[in-house]
């Protein structure tokens, strides 16, 4: 506003520059956008900091006085979900469907996803919009069909139960996802394959998979988190055996009051997981999100 | 790419067909038996019709609770797209500082959502939280169990701090395929800041700000846990979104013949948005394709 003002002054200026990082020599200095980024990455990490926090105090510090770091340390809390088998099951019991899920989806969808991107066929666009809808489509709805088909058949309280109904929402995203990495991929290669002799398991399994690598490893890792965030499905779905470790974050809340330091503690190990990894899918983020378009 | 016609593609496709089938279409038939049935208990059913879809269609509670879903998604949208979109632009472009910025921005994205829930609702407590406890101490009287108004206050800065940065990556994909010479160009023409804004970087993004903000209208439509876990649907019924509402039918009161109709509706209606931003999607592939 004050740049169209006064467009012969600095502010418009340095605006430019930064835009334009074509100089390498250029320099991260405090500036108006360093502001910004610094005062919104504070508004992100500030709760997170506060869970941290809390996690590291016991439930007396908790309570009684109000500090914004631990005054004496504890890692009791981490102990107790670390030790307690009804605790570290529940992170067990939600790596295992999350990981089933993983393989299932990319399993099926790999082959859907070349062939969306490849090859034309009756009902192609249809079936496309089919797969889009049920990424759509509201976990709420699902909720109570899936727990009476799943009790018919006898899976209720089962790994496999959670990792399939999770596949509703996750095989679609892994299509999606797979099929905008495949189109980058010119479809000479392909061609020149068959001319070579490869037939079609061969040429998929050892020429096409690993060009698009870094698309399957995007792929998996937004089924793990897609999975792994979920918690209405996953807690319908389950009871003791498979009990996933977000419903078991419910169990702080007892007769005394609730536990927060184990509450805390239980959600900072929850953020671990994709902390780790997102380093290595910073690039794709946008892309896994925007369901493997932009 | 212009793609080969080939039938046989379909027996490619065939896995995926079964296995969405099965964890879609039975399920959904399910929802449809019990929309047009009634039942006195013991498992015996008889065919009520269109009854049930009438009965959601006249009643109040679906309308209210649409009512403060459509709330809750326009006022997301009105923050998190003009917000992600100033935070993109302020975004270093590369170096270590832009995959800085890019990894602290993922991580709300990558959290459980009933451990977002559990964050805020320790953050917004007046005796242990951050933000309670600073509010309460500037002489605010905040509450978001009793006052509705705190209530949605909580929820909207939850999911802005939730889905924000969603938005701002989609900007930031979209802001750095803008190549250098129209920042050149626009230079030279001595356009101001808003103009290049305006003529160049707003019509570059507006593909993915299309998808941006359809992502988070779909999503911020069928919102369940976040607001679940910090405020139950309260106080009274006045976060009860659609969502909410439904499980509260369907798995709480066990109304099965509402609630399925309730489904149906709900499913519709994303549907039809699907349908948008299916064609949105196609349109910017044919753009890109070229």
């Amino acid at each position: 506003m004050t740049d169209t003002a006064t467009p012969d002054l600095n502010p418009a200026d340095s605006e430019m520059v930064i835009q334009k990082p074509r100089t390498s020599t250029r320099r991260f200095r405090p500036s108006g956008s360093a502001v910004v980024m610094f005062l919104y990455l504070l508004f992100l990490m500030l709760p997170i900091y506060w869970l941290l926090n809390m996690s590291l105090k016991t439930n007396t510090e908790i309570l009684s006085s109000f500090s914004l770091w631990p005054r004496n340390l504890t890692l009791a809390n981490y102990e107790k979900i670390l030790t307690d088998p009804s605790w570290y099951m529940g992170y067990v019991n939600s790596l295992i469907y999350v990981v089933m899920n993983t393989v299932i989806s990319l399993a099926v969808a790999l082959p859907a996803a070349y062939a969306f991107s490849r090859y034309s066929f009756m009902g192609d666009k249809h079936l496309f919009f089919w797969l889009l809808t049920n990424r759509m489509a509201p976990p709420a709805v699902f909720a109570l069909p899936f727990f009476q088909l799943y009790s018919s058949i006898g899976l209720f309280d089962t790994h496999i139960a959670v990792a399939l109904a999770h596949c509703l929402f996750n095989v679609p995203l892994a299509v999606w996802i797979l099929e905008g990495f495949m189109r980058g991929v010119p479809k000479e290669i392909d061609e020149t394959a068959y001319i070579d002799g490869y037939s079609f398991p061969r040429f998929f399994i050892k020429i096409f998979m690993p060009l698009i690598a870094s698309g399957i490893g995007v792929a998996a890792f937004f089924c793990f988190m897609f999975s792994w965030v979920e918690l209405l499905l996953s807690r319908t779905l389950t009871s003791v055996d498979a009990k996933p470790i977000a419903a078991t974050m419910t169990r702080t809340v007892g007769a005394a009051g609730v536990d927060w330091g184990v509450l805390a503690a239980a959600g900072v190990l929850t953020i671990v997981p994709g902390a780790l990894v997102i380093y290595f899918v910073r690039n794709y983020i946008a892309k896994g999100f925007a369901l493997g378009r932009v | 790419m212009n793609k080969t016609v080939n039938q046989k593609a379909w027996f490619l496709v065939l896995p995926v067909l079964v296995l969405v089938a099965f964890s879609a279409v039975i399920p959904l038939m399910t929802v449809v038996n019990y929309s047009v049935q009634d039942t006195f208990g013991q498992n015996v059913f008889f065919w009520a019709g269109l009854d049930w879809f009438k009965d959601m269609l006249a009643s109040d509670r679906m309308w209210s609770a649409l009512g403060r879903q459509l709330m809750f998604s326009a006022i997301i949208l009105a923050i998190e797209v003009p917000l992600g979109i100033y935070v993109a632009l302020h975004m270093p472009k590369k170096g270590f500082w832009s995959s800085f910025c890019l990894v602290l921005m993922s991580l709300p994205l990558l959290i459980p959502w009933n451990v977002v829930g559990t964050i805020w609702q320790i953050f917004g407590r007046v005796d242990i939280g951050l933000l309670g406890y600073t509010l309460d101490a500037m002489g605010i009287n905040y509450n978001y169990t009793q006052n509705t108004i705190d209530a949605w206050v909580t929820v909207i800065v939850m999911d802005v701090w939730h889905w924000t940065s969603l938005v701002a990556l989609l900007a930031f994909a979209g802001l750095r395929s803008i190549p250098d010479a129209y920042y050149q160009a626009a230079k030279i023409d001595q356009a101001s800041r808003w103009a290049v804004f305006r003529y160049i970087e707003l019509p570059k993004m507006a593909g993915v700000l299309m998808i941006a903000i359809l992502l988070r209208f779909m999503d911020s439509f069928m919102i369940y846990t976040e607001p679940f876990v910090v405020t139950g649907g309260g106080p009274g019924n006045a976060t009860t979104f659609l969502s909410i509402d439904l499980v509260k039918m369907a798995l709480g009161q066990f109304d099965l013949g509402p609630a399925a109709a309730f489904s149906l509706m709900y499913f519709l209606v994303i549907m039809a948005i699907s349908w948008v931003f299916y064609t949105v999607m196609t349109t910017i592939d044919a753009r890109e394709g070229k």
